[in-house]
């Protein structure tokens, strides 16, 4: 075969009409490519518009500090100015503070409808995260600076206080002139924060801006967070632990008898999250099922006095009696119960899928080859399943760091978990601002769980189902 | 191969998966020492159930096996030193082709140095000396084979099972590896029970060939005993390439048979499975038997028949007959000068020799 294909002057490749090959390829292609975008824009878009979009809007919440820099711009120039932060600010800072509010005060919309009074309350808001009492001192201040002289004639009348403000504001409220206050506005004069964050880890930021331990009194996330990992771990290990041997009894059995025990598995799945933690309440509280059966059943063995031989006389107790009953619901040990058994299926699922594609082959081989049945389980049979208990891990892991039902219904005071916190900045403390964080510390957490899982066992060994 | 022990004995073998029908119906079988034994049969046949019992992955339903003398029945597979090379290989993908040859001496607690020098040893004689590193993954079809015929001795069985072990491969790469495993089996002097569906394979590797169908042992014997002398009609059409002839008894002399087809025609034919006068029979004709325009008085069978299709083979060209009311007798005709004459549609005699006609169950 000779060689036919044309070249021009730069040494390029041409087709039979002397179009640069490439370019002629490139054509070609368009429409293919033109087509495959159209058809993944739908899904990109949802994707924009139900993730990337909210998502991302929250967490900028967990840095975003300026609306307090657009009410109080003067007072924070001022605080730049500021030298001694050992003793009161002067004069100037205390002025800048009344403009800032006079200015903020008189804000209006577009429409003409007045939202500095609103503006002003959700700074005040702000300021009483990083240092309570900010709140009311602020409005307290607001409405002392902006109440104006009704007796004067003039046409813009002129406002009751006059400068110099210092020992007025002072005298109104004496919160004004204590230090704290004032070098607290160091957390908050830049248009970002981290203060959110600090908060969430139990540290904030001193007058100086350097990350200090809040006081032992304030401190409460840091329990809640390890609590929240240690509940996670735990019902991990024993979803693990009981979904194992589940699904290799689902994967080994005939299809016919599998199908059946897989609805059996399946059907907590379809019912109402509610129903199935109410059953739990019934089942665990003090007066419940568990307990009276225990009281019925159990029988009692000796109570009273026994002669033991090296601690002498001791009354023992092997009678379970009313006293003995065992809390297990609105505690710890309920939020572990309950989330173990929500969450199975999340372990069940994806080890039975991989185990189902185990051929039974592997395991009659290693037989074969002189393994007993528990070795050959141990060194060919397990290994093979790992790709399922990774995937089953990393979800029930993943689904149970960020609960919040069941703890809510369940958990008691010591069972609650981060996600309840994050509620509870949500809907009553309305500090969005601590809850986006927090929620982002959680992120944080799967995105590095998951890295550390790629790094150890590689996701392409994940199977999902 | 009539070794005075046998290794292995199937003794009125009997299963069954379902209280209902038997997969396997009586099934004898002596394996000398050895040996190299293939149970061959279509799917469905009991072959593989066979395999699988002596193995120890199926429990027999009746009857006895025994290795070494030593019935076998209850003892687990682990204890029963065999080796197996499985359907798809079954090599463990999570561990490297050392790891997969090593395996069975770890478990039969082997020190690591012997260990190493054995799995060596093995990996060089089927000639993957430097694959030892790799994962079964990432090694061809061929070579995976080779890994498993290796881990399957690597452990000095007494016998060894072989489970359509060269199935997946083309046919290049399987013709080759029937080869290397006969050259094993002389050159180590093992045992080997085989099972295959393809009968080339069979007659290329085989000491003996148990024939297979319908849970049943049609007959057990070396492959020129299979292909030359068929004790039934099954065998015979199994085994080769095979004209059939329908037809019923005339009369019985001695060893030869007097058939009248049933177009009418008068054959000579072997006594093989036939016993008496009336009896319905079928008449068994190799292709490359059949002569084309013998000389008179050559063979004592002779017919008029007519060309239908001819079919260039290159060393051989097939010819398709009508003859005898059957118009698809096929005959291999060598490429020779003499044969070019032949067209479609010419009338030709054909011929062949008694010997060379077998009459069988009808």
């Amino acid at each position: 075969m000779s060689d036919t294909s044309l070249i021009d002057s730069k040494g390029q490749l041409l087709t039979n009409d002397g179009v640069p090959l490439k370019e002629s390829l490139r054509k070609s292609l368009r429409r293919t490519k033109i087509r495959s975008f159209l058809l993944l824009l739908t899904p990109l878009l949802f994707l924009l518009i139900m993730f990337v979009g909210p998502i991302g809007s929250l967490l900028s919440r967990s840095i975003d500090d300026i609306n307090i820099n657009t009410v109080l711009p003067q007072t924070f120039a001022q605080y730049e100015l500021w030298e001694d932060k050992s003793i009161l600010p002067s004069e100037e800072m205390f002025a800048a503070v009344i403009n800032d509010i006079r200015i903020t005060h008189k804000l209006e919309n577009s429409e003409g409808k007045n939202i500095g009074k609103n503006l002003l309350g959700k700074a005040g808001t702000r300021m009483t995260y990083e240092y309570s009492g900010w709140r009311s001192l602020l409005l307290k201040t607001v409405k002392s600076a902006t109440s104006v002289n009704t007796r004067s004639k003039e046409e813009i009348k002129p406002y009751k206080w006059e400068a110099p403000y210092k020992e007025q504001m002072i005298k109104r409220d004496k919160r004004w002139g204590k230090l704290e206050f004032w070098q607290s506005l160091g957390a908050m004069k830049d248009p970002y924060t981290m203060g959110y964050y600090l908060n969430a880890v139990d540290l904030r930021y001193d007058a100086n801006k350097n990350v200090i331990q809040k006081a032992d009194h304030l401190k409460i996330y840091k329990t809640i967070w390890m609590r929240t990992l240690k509940v996670s771990l735990m019902v991990t290990i024993f979803c693990l632990i009981l979904a194992y041997p589940v699904s290799y009894l689902l994967a080994t059995l005939p299809m016919r008898i599998s199908n059946l025990l897989m609805i059996c598995v399946l059907m907590p799945f379809w019912t109402s999250l509610l129903v199935r933690i109410v059953a739990w309440m019934i089942m665990l509280q003090q007066n419940g099922v568990v307990n009276d059966t225990m009281l019925t059943v159990l029988p009692c063995i000796y109570e009273g006095p026994i002669n033991l031989p090296f601690f002498g006389e001791t009354n023992i107790d092997l009678c379970f009696s009313e006293e003995d009953r065992i809390p297990m619901m609105y505690n710890f040990t309920g939020t572990i119960i309950v989330m173990t058994q929500v969450l199975l299926p999340f372990m069940i699922l994806p080890i039975y899928s991989v185990m189902r594609g185990i051929p039974p082959s592997y395991m009659k081989a290693a037989k074969n080859l002189g393994a007993t049945p528990t070795r050959a389980f141990i060194r060919v049979y397990m290994p093979q399943s790992v790709p399922g208990v990774g995937a089953g891990c990393i979800l029930v892991f993943i689904v149970a760091i960020g609960y919040y039902i069941t703890p809510e219904l369940v958990g008691g005071k010591d069972g609650l978990m981060i996600g309840n916190f994050v509620a509870r900045e949500m809907q009553q403390t309305l500090n969005w601002g601590l809850a986006a964080a927090m929620g982002a510390i959680l992120l944080a957490a799967v995105l590095i769980l998951y890295w550390a899982y790629d790094r150890l066992i590689g996701i392409d060994n994940l199977k999902m189902g | 191969m009539s070794n005075s022990e046998p290794l292995v004995k199937f003794e009125n073998v009997q299963k069954s998966y379902d209280g209902e029908i038997l997969v396997v119906k009586d099934f004898n079988l002596d394996v000398a020492q050895g040996e190299f034994v293939t149970m061959l049969g279509p799917s469905g046949s009991g072959k593989t159930t066979c395999l699988m019992m002596l193995a120890g992955f199926e429990p027999t339903t009746n009857g006895t096996i025994y290795l070494k003398n030593k019935p076998i029945n209850n003892v687990p597979p682990h204890k029963r030193g065999i080796g197996m090379v499985f359907q798809n290989y079954a090599l463990f993908p999570h561990m490297t082709v050392a790891e997969n040859l090593a395996f069975p001496l770890e478990v039969r607690k082997m020190g690591k140095t012997e260990r190493e020098a054995k799995v060596n040893r093995a990996l060089d004689m089927v000639q993957l000396g430097e694959f030892g590193a790799r994962r079964p993954m990432q090694l061809s079809g061929g070579q995976q084979q080779r890994v498993a015929v290796a881990r399957s001795l690597v452990f000095d069985p007494d016998l060894v099972l072989m489970d359509e072990p060269l199935g997946a491969l083309d046919k290049n790469l399987r013709e080759q590896m029937q080869y290397e495993i006969k050259h094993l089996h002389e050159e180590l002097g093992l045992t080997v029970v085989y099972v295959t569906h393809d009968q080339t394979e069979a007659l290329t590797m085989s000491n003996r060939i148990a024939v297979f169908d319908d849970g049943v042992v049609q007959q057990c014997a070396t492959p020129e005993d299979l292909y030359e002398k068929p004790e039934n009609a099954f065998v015979a059409n199994f085994i080769g390439e095979n004209n059939r002839l329908m037809g019923s008894v005339e009369s019985i002399d001695g060893d030869k048979v007097t058939v009248k087809t049933d177009s009418g025609d008068i054959v000579v034919a072997s006594k093989i499975n036939v016993n008496k006068a009336g009896e319905r029979a079928t008449l068994s004709l190799r292709p490359e038997r059949i002569m084309v325009m013998p000389s008179k008085g050559k063979t004592p069978n002779t017919y008029s028949a007519k060309v239908e299709e001819l079919i260039y083979h290159g060393d051989h060209i097939r010819t398709r007959f009508s003859v005898c009311g059957h118009d698809d007798f096929i005959v291999k005709i060598p490429n020779s000068v003499d044969n070019i004459s032949l067209k479609e549609g010419k009338e030709v005699n054909i011929g062949w020799m008694t010997e060379d006609c077998l009459a069988l169950d009808g």
